[in-house]
């Protein structure tokens, strides 16, 4: 499919040179041959690992995608863990106190937080806290630190101010997913039998929602993130171009500009396995969290 | 001398709020209970004897609300107190069981710890002590094998000893009073034995006062010492046991005491409880002999109405894709009965011995693995005509125990009884369609009026003769029906039955009656068959079966009948 979306010649070369000059990219890239040998050619290098050089960076595709991960891998797991402090405790406020006032401004604002354009929002930060107040950089992934061997912006003053606004700005919609869920959740468990049971057996509020309510409402929610997880690595394009965060979607939103094919296409095998993943540990987690799906039969 | 007292109630009213009306749900009640005493608190549902069992510890839902009144239990008044001080109360004074012991336990903690948190959190104990004290607990509410069943989770016991875990939790905090709220109905026979016994000697043992919310009288009979009645929120009787079993003062225990199917005589009809206002059925009846309905069609020559030989049907338990590894349940192993044209043939079992299962693979609902189903001498089973199939498979219609999920909510009632007519094409017009539907309705006692209606309009009583309207539609010879009256109170319960009735001898019809009530069986069915573990055990009539049962596991059930008799 991606053959026919435009001449990726026409891009590399310099639109003055000569005819001759446009054939010998051509050939040189392989694209004179027809799709299906192309295909075959790709398939071949697929099986051994090598998903083809970038036309413009000239190195392998993979590779370029794997150099960018970490940085998206860092941003995704900052939004997931900021979707997740903040919008578990309030869903669950929500569905524990269905009349307050609190529910109906929580309930406010994550209709807000599903309806908001994630790109508005982001330049709407920028020049808030960037370009007015001057408290957070804003662009870029800033300075990096190096502990137990794994090179993270984490550790570092400089790195955490710069992941700061791009996190939350990519949160935002999956904390107002998290408060939903959470909040259904908990107002369906809470009317199940065994909760009242649980205070009639005279357990403190505190223990019936740490230890009865939060594990039966974490197993719908774990699956739903998991799956969400993938989406924010895969999909963090929006938010990556407008920080600047050079990330997997920004490398990825050029290489489409660019008419970069190998790249959109290990991009693309890329995302399909980490999906598989996901969904394998959805799987695992889902026994774990779920006795009853551990083990089948009964003890009589 | 309120001194002796455990609890006592006094004048305790309490009232629904919602946006449309607001409801009286207990007035005027005044309970009172000794230590070591049993208390039955009996009435149908809405009766508001639940209302009070959540009324004592303080575990109403946010719309109701206690007006006035004194809940005085060991001298303090209940009323009133904040969450802080109930929560003291709650555990450690008064303990509470719940109906459904599948929904009760929290499904993704093992019972070990569901204990140990209880005992800590009632008894200030540390982990240790805690939990050699839920290892004794599990073992006096007998468990087998405490230690290891610790570790264990909810769904990995069967209902009755699930029941046994949730005994154990109640007393865990060691309470003086225990609050059990229809603690057997979600369970067989047997098992209802059992822990009726257990609660008994718990009683005995521990000293505890312990009240029995229930809607069968049949079961405080033999447990309880005292009883009270209740009817619409009120107290309409109270005394001893024997007093009011055997001499009810009050029209409605009599009609309640009445309306429980007998498990020793077999009587014509039904006795209904005619003390409810608004009970008189006043709907006029169709003339069957020369209706629609009573058209005899192709009239059947076979006195057989249903012949089932060897039947076999297996369950997956558990899958593999290794043939050896895989785990089957003989849901029906080897079963053969026939039934006579026009006869009611009983099938009595506890959960999971197959009787359901039966019922629906001859209602084609399910596959047969092996054996023969004939309908009228027509075999359905691997038979390679499908028409024929269809067309014998029209005789036999069937009626489902749960009447909240048997009819499509989004259908009006209308089209839930005309459904089968236009599959069936029996019918030659919308407008006989119609006709014919209204008939219906006002044979089964609904009127004319809730055609248009949606199901969720209608009570259970009433959804279950929408079911029996449905299941007559398409002119059946058989009715198949599977525990119709389980989910329905008894008064509701013996209409439905005598509908049943009298619509089996105004049709000619045959029925194939499952149920695991013995008494209804009794009543109402002229031969039975016992099944167990997805084997028929004996197959005999109705009285003999009840007189002279042959098989061991017969005489077990006759006599793990809670009867109302034994007290007079």
């Amino acid at each position: 499919m991606i053959n026919f979306v435009g001449d990726p010649v026409d891009m590399l070369v310099n639109p003055e040179s000569l005819p001759e000059e446009i054939d010998r990219v051509r050939k040189d890239f392989g694209l004179d041959q027809p799709v299906h040998v192309q295909y075959w050619k790709f398939l071949q290098g697929a099986v051994t690992g090598n998903l083809g050089n970038s036309f413009i960076f000239g190195r392998p595709a993979l590779a370029l995608i794997i150099e960018r991960f970490p940085a998206t891998l860092e941003l995704a797991t900052c939004a997931l863990i900021i979707a997740i402090v903040v919008g578990l405790p309030l869903g669950i406020f929500a569905g524990l106190n269905p009349n307050s006032i609190g529910t109906r401004i929580i309930m406010g604002g994550s209709v807000l937080g599903i309806s908001i354009p994630t790109f508005w929002l982001g330049l709407m930060m920028i020049i808030v806290f960037s370009v007015i107040l001057g408290w957070l950089p804003v662009s870029g992934r800033g300075e990096m630190g190096t502990f137990l061997g794994i090179q993270s912006s984490l550790f570092t003053l400089d790195g955490l101010l710069h992941l700061i606004m791009p996190a939350t700005n990519l949160a935002l919609f999956k904390i107002a997913m998290v408060i939903r869920l959470a909040r259904a959740g908990t107002e369906e468990v809470m009317g199940f039998d065994f909760i009242k049971f649980t205070r009639a057996r005279g357990l403190p509020p505190k223990r019936i929602v740490s230890f009865h309510l939060l594990p039966n409402i974490l197993i719908p929610i774990i699956t739903v993130l998991a799956i969400e997880f993938g989406t924010l690595i895969a999909f963090a394009t929006v938010t990556e171009t407008i920080f600047a965060w050079p990330g997997l979607g920004k490398l990825v939103i050029e290489a489409i500009i660019n008419l970069d094919r190998p790249i959109v296409v290990a991009y693309l095998m890329f995302v399909v396995t980490l999906f598989l993943i996901l969904n394998l540990i959805v799987d695992i987690m889902y026994a774990v969290l779920d006795p009853r799906v551990r083990i089948k039969g009964e003890i009589q | 001398m309120i001194n002796n007292y455990l609890l006592k109630i006094d004048k305790l009213n309490i009232k629904f709020f919602s946006d449309q009306e607001i409801v009286d749900a207990v007035s005027d009640v005044s309970i009172s209970l000794m230590a070591g005493e049993i208390l039955g608190i009996v009435g149908e549902s809405g009766a508001g004897k639940s209302t009070i069992g959540n009324a004592i510890i303080n575990l109403l839902d946010g719309s109701a609300e206690i007006l006035t009144g004194k809940v005085l239990f060991d001298h303090q008044n209940l009323v009133g107190l904040d969450e802080r001080a109930m929560r003291i109360v709650r555990g450690s004074k008064i303990g509470m069981i719940f109906q459904d012991p599948q929904t009760s336990l929290n499904p993704i903690m093992t019972i070990g710890n569901q204990l140990i948190e209880t005992i800590r959190f009632t008894k200030n104990f540390d982990k240790k002590t805690a939990q050699n004290e839920a290892i004794e607990l599990l073992e006096s509410v007998g468990i087998d094998n405490p230690k290891l069943r610790m570790k264990a989770y909810p769904h990995q016991f069967s209902g009755g000893m699930r029941q046994r875990v949730v005994i154990a939790l109640a007393l865990a905090g060691d309470p003086d009073l225990i609050i059990a709220d229809e603690p057997t109905t979600a369970l067989d026979v047997s098992v209802q034995a059992q822990i009726l016994e257990l609660i008994k000697s718990l009683c005995k043992k521990r000293k505890v006062g312990v009240i029995i919310i229930t809607h069968d009288i049949g079961v405080i009979a033999n447990t309880a010492n005292s009883i009270v009645v209740m009817y619409d929120g009120r107290v309409v009787e109270s005394g001893s046991v024997q007093q009011v079993i055997s001499n009810p003062r009050h029209k409605y225990t009599k009609s309640l005491i009445a309306a429980v199917p007998r498990s020793d005589i077999k009587l014509g009809r039904f006795k209904s409880i005619d003390f409810i206002e608004g009970n008189k059925q006043n709907y006029q009846r169709i003339k069957l002999k020369n209706h629609w309905l009573g058209e005899k069609l192709n009239e059947k020559k076979s006195k057989k109405a249903i012949s089932v030989f060897q039947l076999n049907k297996d369950f997956l338990l558990k899958k593999s894709f290794w043939l050896k590894n895989r785990v089957h349940l003989k849901a029906v192993n080897n079963a053969s009965f026939e039934i006579e044209k026009g006869e009611s043939f009983g099938i009595v079992g506890e959960s999971g011995s197959g009787k359901s299962t039966i019922a629906r693979l001859i209602a084609g609902l399910i596959s047969v693995d092996s054996g023969s189903i004939k309908i009228f001498d027509q075999e359905v089973v691997e038979n390679k005509k499908k028409s024929e199939v269809v067309n014998a498979q029209k005789e036999v219609q069937m009626i489902f125990q749960d009447p909240y999920s048997s009819l499509n909510p989004r259908m009006r009632v209308k089209d839930i009884v005309a459904e089968p007519i236009k599959f069936y094409k029996t019918a030659s017009s919308d407008h006989k369609i119609n006709e014919i539907v209204s008939d219906l309705l006002n044979h089964v006692g609904l009127g004319k009026a809730s055609m248009l209606k949606f199901p969720n309009q209608f009570s259970g009583g009433q959804r279950q003769r929408i079911s029996i309207a449905r299941a007559l539609a398409s002119r059946p010879k058989i009715l198949i029906c599977d525990e119709p009256t389980s989910s329905l109170d008894v008064s509701v319960q013996a209409h439905i039955l005598n509908l049943l009735k009298d619509l089996q001898d105004e049709l000619d019809l045959t029925l194939l009656f499952i149920s695991h009530d013995l008494p209804v069986i009794r009543q109402m069915c002229d031969r039975v068959a016992v099944m167990r573990k997805g084997e028929i055990c004996e197959i005999n009539t109705t009285e003999n079966i009840f007189k002279k049962p042959k098989h061991s596991y017969t005489k077990e059930l006759i006599k793990l009948i809670p009867r109302i008799e034994n007290i007079n």
